[in-house]
């Protein structure tokens, strides 16, 4: 059974570097240590209890043929698109990030996602997943070296594009293995360009896998940066310390690390003991009240050895109104 | 503006200092609501104010000054506020080839030069109208935040170049103020940043530094605020005056309090 699917009217935009044409997700998460997704939530069919909340998918399940197909979403992936004529304006970054610029650019101007046509069905949201911004696949040389030579190339494409989701009525979320740039000064531009930013850190390989404390857990949670849009103030969240494990059929978050508390228990009560069962309710619980998109969509495509996920309209770098 | 902050500095829209360079910057903490108190401030204090805005849109900053009790909107139309939006304008000129010289042009050059363009165009907005009588008091330059040019690839130099020929002519020349956020990277080694900031540090009036806490969050308060007033032109006549306060920032308004006298605290 798949999740109430959001895809009829939603128009979703995916950029891939594998040769598998699936849908895969993508926060502003940071990865710490390589690690893809593999998030199985279950699906639950019947009224759900009180005491659960979060939200419950099948990650097992693919999507089917025809949902993809009757979806309007466009897919961009760089080795088909580097020897095209695409026009392209002279810049100064990358070839590869100048194109997906001008990509994304040509959808929102002719699905009218900038206000130039007036959409005629209902209002929509671009959502906008790039996998994977700043490595070596999108001919970019900070994850080789440290000063190499487009140090500027990628803050300057999160520029511009920071400026085309101001501009128009879409969403962006981007993954970037930051465990790879040497340079710790990107990492912090690229913290300032963005809005939202959290960072996945996997005890694999660390001297915390073996950590006592931590023995329950996968991994930890940051939420290193939480957006102050139109306000002075912004929702923060007193939980700081955020653990997640994985297990074949859950995702959880929980805060305060502490022995005794178990992934079946979920503690609503007292401000700090709180469980969020999936990591994008957590921040849409806490950090993105002006979020217009209705409910966020959680699927999986089973392809070969590796999960992916596909989210649409959480996250959202930025909104305008006009 | 923020009332309890103005106490803070001495000053009142009525009284302000002319020719004078007010440097702001954070440090593990988002500063933004500085740039929101001067520009309201200097709008209620009917100077004219050139706002570079690179960092948020427009609605950002007006809904805001809602808030805070002016209308960026009206100060727009009516001729108060010129404000470049940078992040649109940056989508103009890397899409569309421009006719005439760009305030951001430097987005299309592959070797990055020079903030010329965008220092003729602050210029061009702060000078004086010849006609008739003075409408505003005096003219502003607000940039929030100089630490994005670094980002688009100008150098710390070009930064530096930029603002001194602003302060030659807003300061210097036409006797107004000039307001910059710059954020402090810590330890992240942005040596680019470091150059700009300590650069900008020695050539400023009053620095306003935000700085998180360093034992970490706390809800009652977000962080602290060091003033720090410097004569630069006589440096060996007054010691430059710090002090730190400690602040809650609300929905309309930012509270400062001494350091451990937070009203949650006692």
């Amino acid at each position: 059974e798949l999740p109430a699917p959001l895809l009829d009217d939603k128009c979703k935009k995916e950029f891939d570097e594998d040769v598998y044409n699936h849908k895969t997700p993508e926060s502003n998460i940071k990865m710490k240590i390589a690690w893809r997704y593999q998030l199985l939530p279950k699906m639950e069919i019947g009224p759900v209890s009180s005491s659960r909340f979060g939200h419950y998918y099948d990650a097992s399940k693919r999507m089917p043929q025809e949902l993809i197909e009757a979806s309007n979403w466009h897919g961009f992936f760089l080795p088909e698109k580097i020897s095209s004529t695409l026009k392209v304006e002279p810049c100064s970054l990358t070839p590869g990030y100048t194109k997906l610029l001008q990509f994304i650019q040509n959808i929102i101007y002719e699905e009218g996602f900038d206000g130039s046509n007036p959409q005629k069905k209902q209002r929509n949201i671009l959502r906008i997943g790039i996998q994977n911004l700043g490595s070596p696949l999108w001919g970019d040389d900070i994850c080789c070296a440290e000063n190499g030579g487009n140090s500027h190339s990628l803050t300057k494409f999160l520029y511009v594009l920071r400026g085309l989701l101001r501009t128009s009525l879409s969403a962006c979320i981007i993954t970037m293995p930051t465990h790879l740039i040497q340079n710790k000064a990107i990492i912090a531009r690229v913290t300032t360009l963005s809005d939202i930013v959290v960072g996945l850190e996997s005890f694999i390989g660390s001297e915390r896998e073996t950590n006592p404390l931590y023995k329950d857990y996968h991994g930890l949670i940051h939420i290193r940066q939480i957006p102050r849009l139109n306000n002075l103030i912004c929702d923060e969240s007193d939980v700081k310390d955020l653990a997640f494990k994985l297990k074949r059929k859950l995702f959880t978050i929980e805060a305060e690390v502490q022995k005794g508390v178990s992934t079946a228990t979920f503690l609503l009560d007292g401000p700090r003991k709180k469980l969020f069962p999936c990591l994008f309710q957590l921040l849409e619980v806490a950090c993105i009240p002006w979020l217009m998109a209705s409910s966020s969509v959680f699927k999986a495509s089973n392809i070969g050895e590796s999960l992916c996920y596909q989210l649409s309209g959480f996250f959202s770098a930025s909104l305008l109104h006009f | 503006m923020f009332v309890e902050l103005n106490n803070l500095l001495n000053t009142t829209p009525d009284r302000a200092e002319q020719g004078k360079l007010t440097l702001l910057c954070d440090a593990k903490t988002d500063g933004s609501f500085l740039v929101h108190h001067f520009l309201s401030f200097y709008l209620k204090a009917n100077c004219k104010v050139c706002f570079v805005a690179l960092i948020q849109s427009f609605s950002h900053y007006s809904i805001v000054g809602q808030k805070l009790g002016v209308s960026l909107t009206m100060a727009r139309e009516r001729g108060q506020l010129v404000f470049l939006e940078g992040l649109k304008s940056a989508v103009d000129v890397v899409f569309q080839a421009q006719k005439e010289p760009h305030p951001l042009q430097f987005l299309r050059e592959a070797n990055a030069g020079n903030l010329k363009p965008l220092f003729e165009f602050v210029r061009e907005a702060l000078k004086p109208i010849d006609s008739g009588e003075a409408r505003w008091t005096y003219p502003v330059l607000l940039v929030d935040d100089l630490s994005v040019l670094l980002s688009l690839g100008m150098g710390a130099v070009a930064v530096l170049d930029f603002i001194h020929y602003c302060r030659a002519t807003v300061c210097w020349e036409l006797k107004g103020n000039v307001v910059v956020l710059v954020h402090d990277s810590g330890d992240a080694e942005d040596e680019e940043n470091d150059i700009l900031l300590n650069g900008l540090s020695h050539q400023s009036h009053l620095i306003l530094r935000a700085e998180g806490l360093a034992t970490g969050f706390c809800r009652d308060v977000h962080g602290q605020l060091r003033i720090l007033w410097r004569r630069p032109s006589q440096p060996t006549v007054h010691r430059d005056q710090s002090f730190t306060y400690q602040y809650k920032i609300q929905d309309k308004s930012v509270s400062f309090f001494a350091k451990g006298m937070s009203p949650a605290v006692l």
